[in-house]
């Protein structure tokens, strides 16, 4: 069994408006440090595979059919077996 | 001539269209349900608005993998008509049948009210009937609708005419302030190369009727039975 972190972020220059809120909050909080906020998604995967390669490929495909929007959005994926 | 409304788990616009074909426009119509896997006999399929499988990952995302769009696909290839609206718009984005995507409103609020859009493009099967530069009152009602797509995209919509609705204010001049939700060059709505599909985030199906207070809506359902009587007998 494998376990599967994915980090699907905006591309660099794609407007976070709810990153922007959050920072405006932030800051309004008295947090005056905060320089940028970016919020991304987090998506946990528990599968089944005979190899780490082949997990990494079928999360890849994941990532690219459904997961991500590569218009607007990077992914990275970190794979632990279990 | 035949209308086919798809229904979603989700949609929540198909209702207002299926009234607006059947009752106004008063041309023959039928529901497809999601799962429904060929679109034979259809000349003219509407993506309706809703929150298709309630907008979870991104908006039209799942949707987008419904066994009725590899139909779509095929149906669209062969010079099919296809409108989108609002969701479906959205839904057609991720189906890549349209560039680009709609993302949350700059403003970040969920947006419902009458809009004016000016007409740029008289040379789809969805514009035929208006005149360029014309501008229509129909209504907007969305969380994510501002339209974005790399810069190379843009400027081969711009190029090549693909941009049909852009809002704008009530005299037609086009600008930031007239853009509600942040939408790259205040794109409305755009077609695909071969001009048969559309998108638009605006509801002409919510402007049917002058007692809704516009029936601005009713020039692209005409539009789209004008192409039809011309191309289909």
């Amino acid at each position: 069994m494998w376990s599967v972190e994915i980090n699907i972020k905006l591309k660099k220059g794609v407007l976070d408006t709810q990153g922007k809120a959050i920072h405006n909050a932030l800051l309004s909080l008295g947090f005056s440090s905060i320089k940028d906020v970016r919020i991304g998604k987090l998506i946990e995967i528990q599968l089944e595979g005979n190899s780490q390669d082949e997990v990494s490929k079928s999360v890849q495909d994941m990532c690219q059919k459904l997961l991500a929007n590569p218009v607007i959005e990077d992914y990275s994926y970190k794979i632990e077996e279990q | 001539m035949k209308f086919g409304i798809i229904q979603f788990p989700g949609s929540n616009c198909d209702f207002d269209c299926y009234y607006a074909l059947k009752n106004i426009i008063k041309v023959p119509v039928e529901w497809i349900w999601h799962k429904q896997d060929n679109l034979n006999g259809f000349d003219c399929i509407v993506l309706p608005g809703g929150f298709t499988y309630g907008d979870y990952l991104r908006v039209g995302a799942i949707a987008r993998y419904s066994p009725v769009m590899s139909a779509l696909t095929n149906f669209s290839r062969a010079g099919g008509l296809v409108i989108g609206i609002c969701n479906g718009f959205q839904v057609l984005t991720e189906a890549k049948l349209l560039p680009g995507t709609l993302t949350r409103n700059k403003c970040l609020h969920f947006i419902c009210k009458q809009q004016t859009i000016r007409v740029e493009e008289i040379d789809t099967p969805f514009t035929i009937a208006c005149k360029t530069r014309k501008v229509l009152q129909i209504p907007i009602a969305h969380g994510e609708g501002c339209y974005y797509t790399d810069k190379e995209t843009l400027e081969h919509l711009e190029q090549n005419k693909q941009i049909i609705f852009r809002y704008c204010d009530a005299d037609g001049k086009i600008s930031d302030k007239a853009n509600p939700n942040g939408s790259l060059n205040n794109i409305a709505g755009i077609c695909n190369k071969e001009r048969n599909v559309i998108g638009l985030m605006p509801h002409p199906e919510r402007s049917i009727e002058s007692c809704l207070g516009s029936d601005d809506g009713r020039l692209i359902f005409e539009s789209i039975v004008n192409h039809l009587k011309v191309n289909c007998f």
